[in-house]
């Protein structure tokens, strides 16, 4: 039985080793390198441009502008494609562009040699702009005056608005308080290890083969496809080892180019390789958020009506757009779901780098601002932060009103009780209390999550798995479920073995994906892989085993019933015998002059279903406020994932959460000039992602539940780490100074404004 | 793959100076931490590298005939993380050092490469300004000594001429004896991060009074620096809650900070006047004071 099991990731040792092969290790001898010509203005038009110089410099294979590329706008985002036109992405971007919308946008590209005289080509490049005032600010996005980023869009990408439950505006007179609040949060970055990179090249007359760090092959190929008006067929997407993504390589940002530049180089290869500095410039953020909630609570603390105002700011390009606020908002019905309920988000276009998918998409902010709100209520009424929340929380049975669908396994109350007792909680908040005063406090907070195990039905849920014996009674597994580092692989191998009785080790997933082989599936992202990939990696393995077992009665002339599989053997059932090993059958099946043939299963499967998940963070912190700092003194997130696969993988996935959670509510934050729309820090020095020693010793602890909308009772756990520590922290702020601090991150630079509009600088001293 | 021009490995002190002479337009490079950055970045003036990296003449630390703490230009700072000298005589250097980027950086990064460099955010200068530290410097037939207080210029530029080299580093024994010290660095992060503030005191009590008050600052001013102001109001007080007050109040007479996309003034100065307090504080500690 390999489920539940703590087995060594499948590719544990060729990472350690580094013999696991990533996009850098495959370039072909000989590969050009191409840079891009990015502005140096954030809002305008290319007058002129003059690459006259740079062509001629040796070395230089070619330069393309604006004025080389395809005409067709395309999407960015990595979407499974919409049959409905209403739900298609927004297209609005083209290769290279004259208008200008951040600062780094992409007007022209050189192809050289090696890297230093491409760079030394940009050099020569000259550009002069007609410039307009950078749009950044929402008050000047909106003015009816300002000017459309992009044309026809009123600098609005997309609303919506949405309302479940009881009449809110009634449950708002109704309620003995109702609480307003106003949250921010900032807009953070991905920080994978491993930066984009692309290269593609041709093998024929007519075929781009992209070799790409993406989370999501299939739709590579499908929107290389759309960007070059050129059919589907002949683009093939490689997928090698990835060094994490996070969402941000959940969109198609290179391989449009390097499509474009083999074909038009006569397939010689091409490569983009971006440095940190660019990857954090100029491919894909987390949306800030401006986020207004009012919550109306009766006195004895249940909480009736809440209505949320979202403005997200996507930047200079749609990419994922509004879906990621109408994702986030959604997740309010799961986690609070008996109460009147209403939610209304813009999403805007602005002069700033381009936001798309991060971690937990959308979620993040919208939680933040419902888990500060919902502190503020307990506050109100004067009530334990974690029996209130008890008091409203889903559980079990619950109808989530906005999907109509019952809620089949929540382990929300349970999570709180286990974060509770581990955080010695009433004991604790008794103690604190000697901490209220003087310039070194402390406190506790706690913040609840809820989230999906997929994107149904807003989008398909497709997965493919393949599964073929081998002649050594072992077996190859493909699916298109993407591994990008978190695990996916070693998953689905534990729920083959267990389904095929076969010892783990005895089961390959083949790592490296490639859309002209590898079965369909739209890649990593939404928490979705475990979750969807389990019902089609249940049925095949169900199908193969079934095969197995019929081979078997053919060699041995026993019925159906009279075998099993258990521990890699073929066995009789009656008396739990040996009948033979599975090499044997296989060998049979291949070689055997007349009977059998090779054992393979296929099932592509939709999920129709998307399992709720649920988790909290509790933490106990230090704030120094004359350094104006927060120490973690103790953190643990409890999450009910259903079944856990993998409880050392699992841990892994919460171990990372939690971290960039405490990034992103601590220290993390791109910082733009708001009149010039000029970035800081887009570097891992200024950019502040916390080192390990910035990071306290995390715990975790799981709620196992069984889904039964899953293969395996599994449920969502990828995404949902990252998004608690930030509302905690904050709420244990609120209980260690009295002061709320509604915006991310609560980095030294914020504190010290805050806390001196509170009062709290230069009185106190140490 | 970086635009390096000519990088040639010099074998000694005297092939280093005489390669720089050879080669106007070329560097030295030590542990590189500062330098390949620059290169990577494609600044003019950094792709010609005379390099004495691990030259075993300039990595040392010991004690000369006087007592005074020798420490040669190419120690790395874990060298003075383990020096046995530095812990029983300059913890506070130790400090300094330990503070300095991560494992890796520690194991590479010199001493003198973090003088030379004459930025204001170097962790080990405040110590070393505290300390009244001399720099011996060589160049093709001279030899010369200056306090380190006199060698910053301004941000990045400091009192090297063509083909000098920073040899070594000399604390003597009358800075150090009898002292007790602390550095204290404020940083965004624990690790992998620029001093927005440094602070390093050394001092020497007697019955409960100040005898000697040192106090230094990084990225208090364009440039590491001494509170001198403060040093002598300090001298001869009693060790008192109400001595680190006068401090706290004092320094900001003494200091310059600037505004910067990093950090506003306001918020560095609100630092100083902590910092200042909490280093005092542990060098107090370390003397053995209590408050
Ligand atoms: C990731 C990272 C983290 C860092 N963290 C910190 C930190 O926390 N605190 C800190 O203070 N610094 C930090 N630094 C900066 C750097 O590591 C230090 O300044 C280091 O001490 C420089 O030493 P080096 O030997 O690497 O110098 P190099 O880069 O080799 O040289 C620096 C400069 O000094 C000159 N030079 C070197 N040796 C001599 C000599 N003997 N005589 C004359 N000139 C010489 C060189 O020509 C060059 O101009 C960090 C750097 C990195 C990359």
């Amino acid at each position: 039985m390999a489920v539940g099991k703590p087995v060594k990731r499948i590719d544990a040792i060729a990472k350690v080793t580094g013999r696991a092969e990533y996009t850098q290790d495959l370039l072909k001898p000989g590969t050009l390198v191409a840079r891009y010509y990015r502005s140096t203005i954030a809002h305008g038009r290319v007058k002129t441009i003059d690459v006259k110089k740079a062509l001629n410099l040796k070395g230089v294979e070619a330069i393309f502008t604006f004025d080389d590329v395809p005409e067709n706008k395309f999407a960015t985002a990595g979407h499974p494609f919409s049959v409905d036109p209403e739900h298609k992405d927004v297209e609005d971007r083209l290769l290279l562009t004259r208008d200008i919308r951040f600062m780094g946008d992409e007007i022209a590209i050189v192809v050289a040699k090696d890297n230093i005289i491409a760079d030394q080509a940009l050099k020569m490049i000259k550009v002069s702009y007609q410039e307009y005032e950078p749009l950044i600010s929402p008050l000047k996005i909106l003015d009816k005056k300002a000017r459309q980023i992009h044309e026809g869009s009123s600098n609005i990408v997309g609303e919506h608005e949405f309302a479940f439950g009881k009449n809110v505006d009634e449950e708002f007179k109704k309620a003995d308080h109702v609480i307003k609040g106003k949250f921010e949060t900032a807009m953070v970055q991905h920080c994978h290890i491993e930066n984009h990179i692309s290269y593609a090249y041709m093998d024929d007359i007519d075929r781009i083969i992209i070799v790409s760090s993406t989370q999501i092959p299939h739709i590579v190929r499908r929107i290389v496809g759309q960007a070059l008006s050129i059919q589907l067929s002949r683009v093939r997407v490689i997928k090698p080892f990835i060094g994490g993504g996070f969402g941000n390589k959940q969109d198609v940002i290179l391989e449009p180019m390097v499509a474009f530049l083999t074909l038009k180089l006569d397939g010689k290869p091409v490569q983009i390789n971006l440095s940190r500095e660019e990857c954090m410039l100029g491919t894909r953020n987390r949306h800030p958020f401006f986020v207004k909630v009012k919550t109306g609570v009766m006195n004895d603390g249940t909480m009736t009506a809440r209505e949320m105002d979202v403005i997200s700011i996507t930047g200079a390009y749609a990419s994922h757009g509004h879906a990621i606020a109408s994702a986030g908002g959604s997740k309010q019905s799961s986690l609070y779901p008996r109460m009147a309920t209403r939610f209304h988000a813009r999403t805007l276009y602005a002069n700033i780098p381009v936001a798309g998918a991060m971690r937990a998409y959308g979620s993040p902010q919208i939680i933040y601002a419902l888990e500060c709100a919902t502190e503020d209520a307990a506050r109100k009424i004067g009530i334990d932060s974690v029996e209130f929340r008890l008091k409203n929380i889903a559980r079990q049975g619950d109808m989530n009103l906005l999907s109509g669908k019952e809620i089949l396994s929540c382990g929300m109350a349970e999570c709180l009780i286990k974060g509770k007792e581990f955080m010695d909680w009433d004991n604790k908040k008794k103690e604190y209390e000697k901490y209220k005063k003087g310039p070194v406090r402390r406190g506790l907070g706690v913040a609840c999550l809820s989230y999906a195990s997929g994107t149904y039905p807003v989008c398909v849920e497709i997965a493919g798995t393949r599964i073929a014996l081998n002649q050594d009674g072992t077996v190859h597994v493909q699916v298109g479920a993407t591994e990008i580092g978190q695990g996916s692989d070693t998953i689905v191998a534990q729920m083959v073995a267990e389904t095929l009785s076969l010892p783990y080790e005895d089961v390959r997933v083949v790592q490296a994906q490639d859309t002209d082989v590898s079965p369909f599936d739209t890649g990593a992202y939404a928490s979705r892989q475990a979750y969807v990939v389990s019902n089609a990696v249940l049925r095949a393995a169900n199908e193969l085993k079934t095969k197995i077992l019929n081979h078997a009665c053919l060699m041995t002339g026993k019925g159906k019933k009279a075998l099993d599989i258990k521990k890699g053997n073929i066995i009789d059932v009656n008396t739990d015998n040996v009948v033979m090993d599975m090499k044997t059958l296989s060998m049979d099946s291949f070689y055997h002059k007349e009977r059998g043939c090779q054992l393979t299963a296929e099932v592509s499967f939709k999920t129709t279903a998307n399992a709720p998940v649920f988790g909290c963070t509790f933490v106990d912190i230090t704030v120094d406020i004359p350094l104006f700092k927060i120490k973690i003194n103790e953190i643990i997130n409890v999450h009910d994932a259903g079944v856990i696969i993998n409880p050392v993988q699992a841990g892994g996935q919460v171990h990372g959460g939690v971290f960039m959670g405490i990034g992103a509510a601590l220290s993390e934050e791109v910082l733009i000039d708001p009149d010039s729309g000029y970035v800081y820090n887009n570097n891992l020095l200024d950019y502040k992602f916390p080192t390990f020693m910035d990071i306290p010793q995390i715990h975790h602890d799981f709620v196992e539940t069984f889904e039964p909308t899953s293969g395996y009772g599994n449920k969502s756990l990828g995404e949902p780490p990252v998004i608690t520590p930030p509302p905690a922290i904050r709420n244990a702020v609120l209980d260690a100074t009295g002061v709320c601090i509604n915006s991310l991150p609560m980095s030294p630079r914020n504190l010290f404004v805050l806390f001196q509009k509170n009062g709290l600088i230069g009185s106190i001293r140490s | 793959m970086f635009d390096l021009k000519k990088h040639v490995k010099a074998r000694s002190i005297d092939e280093a100076i005489a390669l720089l002479i050879e080669n106007p337009g070329a560097r030295l490079i030590a542990g590189g931490t500062d330098i390949l950055i620059k290169l990577r970045h494609g600044k003019q003036g950094f792709s010609e590298l005379v390099d004495i990296h691990d030259l075993p003449q300039l990595r040392f630390i010991k004690l000369d005939e006087n007592n005074d703490i020798l420490i040669g230009s190419g120690a790395v700072f874990n060298d003075i993380i383990e020096s046995g000298i530095i812990q029983t005589h300059i913890p506070m250097l130790k400090d300094a050092a330990q503070s300095v980027g991560g494992p890796q950086i520690r194991n590479v990064a010199t001493i003198g490469g973090n003088i030379c460099n004459g930025v204001t955010s170097a962790d080990s200068a405040s110590s070393l300004f505290a300390l009244d530290a001399v720099l011996e410097i060589r160049g093709r037939k001279t030899k010369r000594n200056i306090p380190v207080s006199d060698f910053y210029f301004g941000p990045g530029r400091v009192d090297l001429k063509k083909g000098e080299i920073l040899t070594n580093i000399r604390i003597s024994q009358k800075n150090y004896k009898g002292s007790s010290g602390f550095y204290y660095k404020y940083a965004m992060r624990n690790a992998m991060d620029i001093a927005t503030i440094g602070c390093a005191v050394s001092l020497k009590t007697k019955n409960h009074v100040l005898e000697d008050y040192r106090i230094a600052f990084g990225v208090a001013g364009p440039v590491p620096m001494r509170c001198k102001i403060t040093e002598e109001t300090m001298r001869n007080k009693k060790v008192s809650r109400k001595l680190l007050q006068d401090i706290s109040q004092a320094v900001e007479k003494d200091v310059n900070p600037r505004t910067s996309w990093r950090a506003t003034k306001e918020f560095r100065m609100n630092i100083i006047k902590e910092l200042c307090v909490r280093a005092t504080k542990e060098a107090l500690k370390r003397a053995g004071e209590e408050i």
